[in-house]
């Protein structure tokens, strides 16, 4: 998902230097479904999780501020216009809080953002791809969003308190993102054919993608499983892509829209919708950077950095003076 | 799409400025999205972006009443070219580096909250109500774009330097805030509309305080380049109205 390029579980090393005692504590406080906070003891290899995780989840929601960016001075009507300026300035707040999360478990913001500019950390893949016609700012909404709201709904319950208590509000923004998507999108497939047309597009480049943004298939995830002994994850990426399948597929069909995939069935037996293969070479070019708008993406974050670097320098500059002011007025 | 023609009244001439004015400034603002120097002035710059945007529609709506031609706020801001455009020249500029956009918000801001306050006096009880909201809007604008363009000028000499010259480049643009012409007359006449020249003392002072704790130059004033309010602009307002207006030339008639 928007974290789905984690890499390792757990330093088997590191686990055995720490104390037992406080390792069974701790996991018997989360078997209870207590939360854990900051300033409680925690094993490093969890730590170490929940920051990479938060730091993803932080920095997808800035880099995901460009593809919907992109169509705010060109959106076709006022009211769309304020609602997309509204929504990404909402995306960069999901942002702010999310570092502040991570900076609870020891880690500064500053840090987290040099690794991302550093090309070192991950976002989700599904922010490499263009935002093409102003359809996709519905398919984004409501696929995108959607498919981020099945991933985050059970993140409200992490067992990191701070994570979690973040997760409550982004997923009331997130839903209400998520509608607004949809109503883009029903807006469109009731239009001209021109906009019915732009709409079945948008679907066709986003469909697949959004399912790669649940992560690899459970036979080849690596960290599933001391993620989700901790309660940082509660259910499988599967099981989540099936979620949102299900959701979405009848979504689609109520638009009058061809989900583009020909093998796509509902199976009378399990009562769900069953998909066809993923071209899960694509989502290993993406996550490893070579999706289509990768190199523009973290470009112009590195841009955006450097331009304001002299606004931040005047920033701290005069925050020092203010400083020395007070200091000697205070002295006299 | 064609465009449209506006008949315009007095009262819509008037009251399209106005609308004309927060779309084009909202929209510049709009353009920082993803490009701010700092996540929090991120929030900040969308928040005025907003504002704007939402005076404009509340202008363009009553503007369309008044004009009474069925013409709604999307028809107003996407189908007129830009010489039906109204607004200021000071507020089409491009946004330049970060102390151009808000040496440009405060040159503007210090002129629109006292504004809106003595429009909250209007005899038209809808301009009187949108002023009541724009007030409390511009308010935030210019405390905050005060509050950086006193950081920028008294930051470093490099900051002190780009704010300076900010300065010189928007400063020929100030003087139309106070022009006025008939329309104004038959508004200011009517008590629609408060006098421009009733706002420049306080603008003045407003500037003058905020330039003076950023350590930079009032400007004198030379020349003042006009025109913004009969459709004469710059050449950046094309531009931006391309872009702004696009999906509603590439379909026309459509909804949205």
């Amino acid at each position: 998902m928007y974290t789905q390029g984690l890499a390792s579980g757990v330093d088997t090393n590191e686990r055995q230097l720490e104390d037992a005692a406080l390792l069974q504590r701790f996991q018997e406080r989360i078997d209870a479904e207590e939360r854990i906070e900051p300033n409680d003891w925690m094993p490093e290899a969890y730590r170490r999780t929940l920051v990479r995780q938060i730091s993803q989840h932080a920095h997808s929601e800035i880099i995901g501020m460009q593809p919907e960016g992109n169509w705010i001075t060109r959106a076709p009507s006022l009211r769309r216009k304020a609602a997309l300026l509204a929504k990404v300035q909402d995306e960069c707040g999901h942002g702010l809080y999310l570092y502040a999360a991570a900076e609870t478990l020891g880690v500064a913001r500053e840090e987290m953002v040099d690794q991302l500019l550093a090309g070192k950390a991950k976002y989700s893949s599904i922010f490499n791809y263009p935002t093409l016609t102003w359809a996709d700012i519905g398919a984004i909404g409501w696929l995108v969003d959607g498919a981020a709201i099945m991933n985050q709904i059970p993140l409200c319950r992490c067992s990191y308190g701070p994570y979690a208590r973040a997760m409550i509000r982004v997923c009331k923004e997130e839903s209400f993102h998520q509608r607004q998507g949809y109503e883009i999108m029903l807006t469109l497939c009731r239009g001209t054919a021109e906009q019915k047309e732009m709409a079945q597009d948008a679907l066709n480049r986003w469909w697949w993608p959004c399912l790669m943004m649940f992560g690899p298939p459970d036979s080849a995830s690596q960290h599933t499983d001391t993620s989700t002994r901790w309660k940082i994850k509660r259910f499988t990426n599967d099981e989540l892509r099936r979620k949102f399948v299900d959701a979405t597929v009848p979504q689609a069909h109520f638009l009058g829209l061809t989900v583009p995939d020909p093998e796509l069935r509902f199976d009378e037996a399990t009562g769900h919708w069953v998909h066809g293969a993923i071209d899960w070479d694509e989502f290993k070019q993406v996550v490893a950077g070579n999706g289509p708008c990768n190199t523009q993406r973290l470009e112009r974050r590195r841009r955006t950095e450097q331009d304001g670097a002299w606004v931040r320098a005047a920033a701290r500059a005069f925050a020092e003076k203010e400083k020395s002011h007070r200091n000697a007025a205070a002295a006299a | 799409m064609t465009s449209i023609r506006v008949t315009e009244t007095p009262l819509v001439t008037y009251v399209l400025r106005r609308a004309d004015d927060a779309l084009v400034l909202g929209h510049r603002l709009s353009e920082w999205c993803g490009k701010a120097p700092m996540m929090e002035e991120e929030m900040a710059l969308a928040n005025m972006g907003l504002d704007l945007i939402g005076q404009a529609r509340a202008l363009y709506t009553y503007a369309g009443e008044a004009e009474a031609a069925g013409h709604d706020e999307d028809a107003l801001a996407y189908r007129r070219d830009e010489r039906a455009y109204r607004n200021l020249l000071l507020v089409e500029q491009p946004n330049g580096d970060f102390a151009v956009t808000m040496v440009r918000q405060l040159l503007y801001a210090a002129y629109a909250d006292p504004y809106w306050r003595a429009m909250m006096s209007s005899r038209d009880a809808t301009l009187a109500a949108i002023a009541a909201k724009a007030e409390k809007e511009t308010a935030y604008h210019l405390r905050h774009s005060a509050e950086w363009v006193v950081r920028l000028g008294d930051g470093t000499p490099e900051s002190h330097e780009r704010t300076a010259r900010a300065l010189m480049t928007l400063w020929p643009y100030t003087g139309e805030l106070f022009e006025t012409d008939a329309v104004d007359d038959a508004m200011i006449e009517a008590g629609i509309a408060v006098d421009p020249a009733s706002l420049r003392d306080t603008w003045r002072a407003t500037v003058a305080d905020v330039l003076g704790r950023a350590t930079l130059t009032m400007p004198a004033d030379g020349y003042m380049q006009k025109g913004g309010r009969s459709g004469r602009h710059s050449e950046h307002l094309g531009h931006l109205l391309t872009e702004l207006q696009y999906m509603q030339r590439t379909i026309p008639g459509a909804t949205w």
